[in-house]
């Protein structure tokens, strides 16, 4: 900051450290880190590169011309505008928007509970909507549709529980953690007991749920997705400030002037609300929100909270899951949570290697 | 995380009771402690007797003491002497094994949420046994025991190497990772055998949720002397995990030696709590729940901690286990539910009541 306060001030201009870069227009200034913007630029073009190879991929074979006609209206073939627009493209858009609430939830409930393994799971949300699903499947014997309401509902049931049980005059990090654990292993209890006492059928249906996928994303199932984060995107950006204060601790954020309770509140109704509509469009898919918030850390080489950055890290995750799941052994399909698993625990292992290899040399 | 827990001072020059004005929560008396663990083992003493007379075939309590020194040959005696007492044997030492792995791994990481699976245990023993049934054929308690020890060793060993190897020391949050992260890629590899096929898929559901079920001398004699030396180890490490806890400055300047201790720790987790999950399958929330549960009832002493894990983690098994024979009987329900439904409500009024010191 002193470097930019010596030169003289004008109404548009950049000013640059070693580290971050300072843009200013008028009265507003942006600020980053050189690593991070670097970072998310890459990133994008990863996702956007991937997305537009996702779209040639397929048994009915398109080129990149002819899927650049196709998405801007005017492919000569009839079939391969309706496999590029109809088909492949609203999938790739479930795959990001998903990956990407999954992304930030993760974020904030890492944030809230002040411990580098939370995840939705803090708060018991998975574990609630996959035992709402059981119910469904195993009890009710649902269609899809109705396994996503039970799933939702399970787990907002089960957060509101955790919460619930953690308040005693305000909600600490550490308290809602132990609830959580505690709401969670009832849970999960519950749900073996399920599984065990099901019809081996059926308990193989709900294992197949449970894994999460992405097969049958229409654009009308995806429009009330991406209106809901429409409106909780703004939401989520305006707590942003106050979630970054949250790890120096309720006394100290609250001097500076957090309202603690209420925001954390808010927080956890927007991750909720998050992971819920993650888990209504592609089932609960796994380690996307524990991993995405450590990857982009451990990239940008910063501490703190980038909740655009594990946005953008979940997309990119779970768009390369579902890409390897529908290919990698076609025509057979995997579901995605278990790509995003084995693929998201690979790279942190790749990236926990190469920190160690550095810090040697 | 970063708030270190309060200390307790040496037994040596420890004020009791009347020590600092306001008593931080990590700080309870000789006398409390004492008499809790006694507490607890008085419990502990119940949950076995119940062990032994409760279940489809019931023998009251004199005669099941009774036929214990005197063993008759009528029925009751055999299934006293051939079901019930390695059963509650096993259930003793397992019980205890998890609760002492659970606390070390607390204190190792210092993350409540890291179960003494963390070190990629369950999830390299449930591919190991997945795999068994899969591509080797075998099924039976016997394979799974030696399968799932296999791959719990295996997997612990590349955590290990991933969150230690080339640096001074593993931190806490890069230990906490690389279980993680090994662990979801194991699991992720069980789910894809176990959507594939049924057999495996049967075979696992049943292993995954825990049970005492059939565990007897064989299962015993293969697991104990590894529990035996875990154990061990635990009990001498207590003094310094307790300087550890203080942070690495203070626990290096206190004649901590770090690396060792860690790599210590983890050598007896893994021999704890893979010898457990091999004998009965990954019941993640006793080694969980049990060690909170000590350190909201005799503070943050790890030397005391681990002691009323070695009570506390046989008792909660046990009762979970006397339960689970009697809430459907003549049915049984595996102990892994019984131990989470029964303990879960317990656990969550304890942490609501008490102010837990955070690790």
């Amino acid at each position: 900051m002193t470097a930019t306060s010596a030169r003289p001030v004008s109404r548009v201009g950049a000013s640059r450290s070693r580290r971050h870069v300072l843009w200013h227009v008028g009265g507003l200034s942006l600020r980053f880190e050189r690593r991070a913007a670097w970072t998310y630029a890459v990133l994008t073009l990863f996702v956007c590169g991937l997305g537009l190879f996702a779209l040639t991929l397929g048994d009915y074979g398109v080129d990149v011309p002819q899927v650049v006609a196709a998405l801007l209206g005017r492919a000569d073939d009839p079939l391969a505008q309706y496999f590029v627009t109809d088909v492949r493209a609203p999938r790739i858009v479930a795959a990001l928007l998903v990956g990407a609430a999954l992304g930030v939830s993760g974020a904030i409930f890492q944030t809230i509970s002040g411990n580098p393994l939370g995840s939705p799971d803090v708060i018991g949300f998975s574990t609630g909507a996959a035992t709402g699903a059981l119910v469904a499947i195993i009890v009710g014997g649902a269609s899809p549709s109705g396994v996503a309401v039970g799933a939702v509902l399970g787990g907002i049931a089960a957060a509101a529980a955790v919460y619930l049980l953690a308040w005693r005059g305000g909600v600490a990090g550490f308290r809602l953690v132990l609830v959580g654990i505690g709401v969670a292993a009832a849970l999960r209890a519950v749900n073996a007991l399920l599984v065990v006492k099901a019809p081996l059928d059926a308990a193989q249906a709900a294992e197949q749920w449970l894994a999460g996928s992405l097969n049958g994303a229409s654009w009308s199932k995806l429009s009330w997705l991406g209106a809901a984060l429409l409106v909780l995107t703004p939401i989520t950006v305006g707590l942003f400030r106050g979630l970054a204060m949250l790890p120096l601790g309720d006394e100290l954020a609250g001097g500076l002037g957090v309202r603690v309770q209420r925001l954390r509140l808010l927080v956890v109704l927007v991750g909720v609300a998050l992971v819920a509509l993650a888990t209504a469009a592609a089932g609960p898919v796994a380690f996307v929100a524990l991993a995405a918030p450590h990857l982009v850390r451990r990239l940008t080489r910063t501490g703190g909270i980038a909740l655009a950055g594990a946005a953008l890290m979940g997309a990119a995750l779970t768009l390369a899951s579902d890409v390897i799941a529908q290919r990698i052994f076609a025509p057979t399909q995997l579901a995605v949570g278990v790509v995003t698993g084995s693929l998201g625990g690979c790279y942190l292992i790749v990236l926990l290697a190469l920190e160690w290899r550095r810090h040697r040399g | 995380m970063t708030a270190p827990p309060a200390p307790s001072a040496p037994p040596a020059s420890r004020h009791p009771a009347s020590g600092p004005a306001v008593p931080s929560p990590g700080r309870r008396p000789g006398a409390v402690r004492l008499g809790v663990v006694l507490g607890m083992g008085a419990i502990l003493a119940f949950v076995v007797l119940a062990s032994l007379s409760v279940g489809s075939n019931p023998i009251p309590l004199g005669r099941a003491w009774t036929l214990l020194l005197h063993p008759d040959g009528s029925q009751a005696s055999v299934v006293l002497h051939d079901l019930r007492v390695p059963r509650t044997v096993v259930g003793l030492v397992v019980g205890a094994a998890l609760g002492v792995a659970g606390s070390l791994m607390q204190s190792l990481t210092r993350n409540p949420l890291a179960d003494p699976g963390f070190l990629g245990v369950n999830a390299g023993a449930g591919l190991a046994v997945v795999l068994a049934v899969a591509v080797a054929g075998l099924t039976g308690v016997w394979f799974y025991l030696w399968f799932a020890f296999a791959g719990a060793a295996a997997a612990s060993v590349a955590v290990y190497a991933l969150g230690v190897a080339g640096r001074q020391s593993a931190t806490p949050v890069r230990l906490a990772l690389a279980g993680m992260a090994i662990s979801a890629a194991l699991s992720a590899l069980t789910q894809t055998v176990i959507l594939a096929d049924k057999t495996a898929f049967n075979e696992f559901r049943f292993w995954v949720v825990g049970s005492l079920e059939g565990r007897g001398w064989s299962v015993l004699a293969a697991t104990g002397p590894f529990i035996a030396i875990g154990g061990l180890l635990a009990l001498l490490l207590g003094p310094a995990l307790n300087a550890l806890a203080l942070g690495d400055e203070t626990g290096r300047a206190l004649g901590v030696r770090v690396t060792r201790t860690r790599a210590l720790t983890m050598i007896a987790v893994t021999l704890l709590c893979g010898a457990a999950t091999a004998a009965v399958g990954p019941l993640t929330f006793v080694g969980l729940a049990v060690p909170l549960t000590a350190r909201a009832l005799v503070g943050t002493d790890q030397r005391w901690i681990a002691v009323a894990c070695l009570v506390l983690g046989p008792a909660w098994l046990l009762a979970a286990d006397v339960l689970a024979r009697v809430v459907v009987a003549p049915e049984e329900v595996q102990v892994g539910i019984v131990s989470a439904l029964a303990g879960a409500p317990f656990f969550v009024a304890l942490v609501r009541r008490h102010k837990v010191a955070q690790l």
